[in-house]
């Protein structure tokens, strides 16, 4: 099945399996994430859509025992070679997780982190982007004043988009979100359902969700997956009228199980 | 089509199902009873009809709330949500069917009145008004069952009533010539054949819909021959 789209593919996914020990939790696939949209992963618990995601900046070498085999092709370069230089890529793909996880430093501190980790910039600079970095998370206006209390002191939702914006100051090309607002309440959800939105002008973006009016609403690709395998991949706008396959079909009308 | 893990997801989706079927017989019964009129002139059906006809208009309004309250509970998507735009259209559709019978009851039952008319005109209707009647009668069977192929003969039928109201109008119009006497009645008779050109039509949307349900395929501005192509598809 051609699983390419009408828009450049900023990273192209070819034949990648991945195993935790023996046991295969992604089955071979091929599809392409296409550069500047939204692409939503669903699929029922245990399907692998956040393995997928951790293949992306290879998170999961954190972990023994898990490897992942295959071609994900970034700008001409497998992410998956071993030769890859680990620092670079994950500057390259940044990640927000499900839960909020500032670390226990001042607001101001948490964005600067990693930044440090890859600039040497002026204090000057440094605070100019944290600005910057903030504002397109849209959070600036309610931290502001409060740069130098700790990050754990904010909202859950606050929390959230404080890790965004750690994620976006050092500049990726490719933003993975895993389950990013499961956590929150409406408005904060609803809150980076619109910087989701506003961030795809620049930036590529892969969330996995399990809100499926979720990935409705925030994505132009949709991918849904089961038991390890790449059902179906296509524009959310068909996939959610008139799926192809009927796996997909019941489970995003509630048919599943 | 699986159960919805979620029961009264199906529950409420049948309520509505329900209700746009017993529109739907109704609209027939009316559309039979405004027929009948045409051959008897018969005072009693105009006002079954028109007691029907606010009946009618009741069911669209409670479809019309039903797939309101589901659509806001139930964030319905794919084959659900098609299905739900169906209800909601065939609704709308079946009311107007059921103006145009009442439209064909009151038009029949003047000329029955007037006295002026000869069997001979009416029975120019007679064919043509069996024929909507029985695509319509069609169409809420597809719709029931969800029957493409059905659906599909439903809207074959349609280009042959389309091509029988202009032969009734050709025939008036040579009759008008012949007789001026005759004008005033078979501008009526023009009138209740273009009534029932429209319940056919009617009829036919339906059938596009049942359609677009099945196949996720929007065939309301299609040809035929692409239509019978798209259900032949697997």
């Amino acid at each position: 099945m051609d699983h390419s789209t009408a828009f450049a593919p900023k990273i192209k996914i070819h034949n990648l399996s991945f195993y935790y020990g023996s046991y295969q939790a992604l089955k071979p696939m091929a599809f392409e994430i296409p550069e500047n949209r939204v692409t939503a992963f669903i699929g029922p618990s245990g399907c692998g859509k956040s393995t997928l995601l951790r293949t992306f900046n290879r998170m999961y070498e954190l972990y023994p025992n898990q490897r992942a085999t295959g071609e994900i092709m970034m700008d001409g370069e497998n992410i998956l070679d071993p030769h890859q230089d680990l620092n670079m890529l994950r500057a390259k793909i940044g990640m927000v997780i499900q839960k909020p996880t500032p670390f226990p430093m001042s607001v101001f501190d948490n964005i600067v982190f990693g930044i440090k980790l890859y600039e040497n910039l002026s204090r000057r600079e440094l605070e100019e982007r944290v600005e910057w970095a903030l504002r397109k998370a849209a959070l600036w206006d309610e931290v502001k004043a409060i740069l130098n209390q700790s990050g754990t002191s904010l909202s859950g939702g606050q929390q959230q988009r404080l890790c965004i914006a750690r994620a976006i100051a050092v500049k990726p090309e490719v933003l993975l979100l895993d389950e990013p607002a499961s956590a929150l309440d409406p408005i904060s959800t609803a809150r980076i359902e619109e910087l989701i939105h506003e961030l795809k002008e620049d930036y590529t973006i892969a969330i996995v969700t399990h809100n499926m009016q979720q990935a409705a609403r925030v994505s132009d690709y949709t991918a849904y997956m089961y038991l390890g395998e790449l059902i179906e991949f296509g524009r959310t706008d068909e996939i959610f009228i008139k799926p192809k396959r009927k796996e997909t079909e019941d489970y995003i009308t509630g048919r599943f199980g | 089509m699986n159960e919805h893990t979620l029961k009264q997801f199906d529950t409420d989706m049948e309520a509505i199902r329900s209700v746009v079927l017993n529109m739907g017989g109704l609209v027939e019964q009316q559309l039979l009873r405004a027929i009948n009129l045409l051959k008897s002139g018969n005072d009693e059906a105009v006002q079954d009809v028109l007691a029907d006809e606010e009946r009618i208009n009741s069911m669209e309004m409670e479809i019309d709330q039903l797939c309101t309250q589901i659509i806001s509970k139930r964030q319905p998507a794919a084959i659900d949500l098609r299905m739900i735009m169906t209800f909601l259209k065939t609704a709308n559709d079946l009311e107007r069917i059921g103006d145009e019978a009442k439209k064909v009851a009151s038009k029949g039952q003047e000329i029955h009145d007037s006295k002026r008319v000869t069997v001979a005109h009416l029975h120019e209707l007679s064919w043509v008004s069996q024929m909507t009647r029985q695509m319509v009668q069609k169409a809420l069977d597809a719709l029931a069952r969800l029957d493409v192929k059905a659906a599909a003969e439903v809207l074959g039928e349609d280009e042959k009533v389309d091509a029988e109201f202009v032969s009734i109008v050709r025939q008036m119009a040579s009759y008008m010539m012949e007789d001026p006497r005759t004008i005033s009645v078979c501008i009526e008779i023009v009138l209740i054949a273009k009534a029932i050109e429209r319940i056919g039509d009617h009829a036919k949307n339906i059938c596009e819909y049942v359609v677009h349900v099945v196949k996720g395929k929007d065939v309301r501005h299609a040809s035929l021959a692409e239509i019978q192509r798209e259900i032949g598809k697997g």
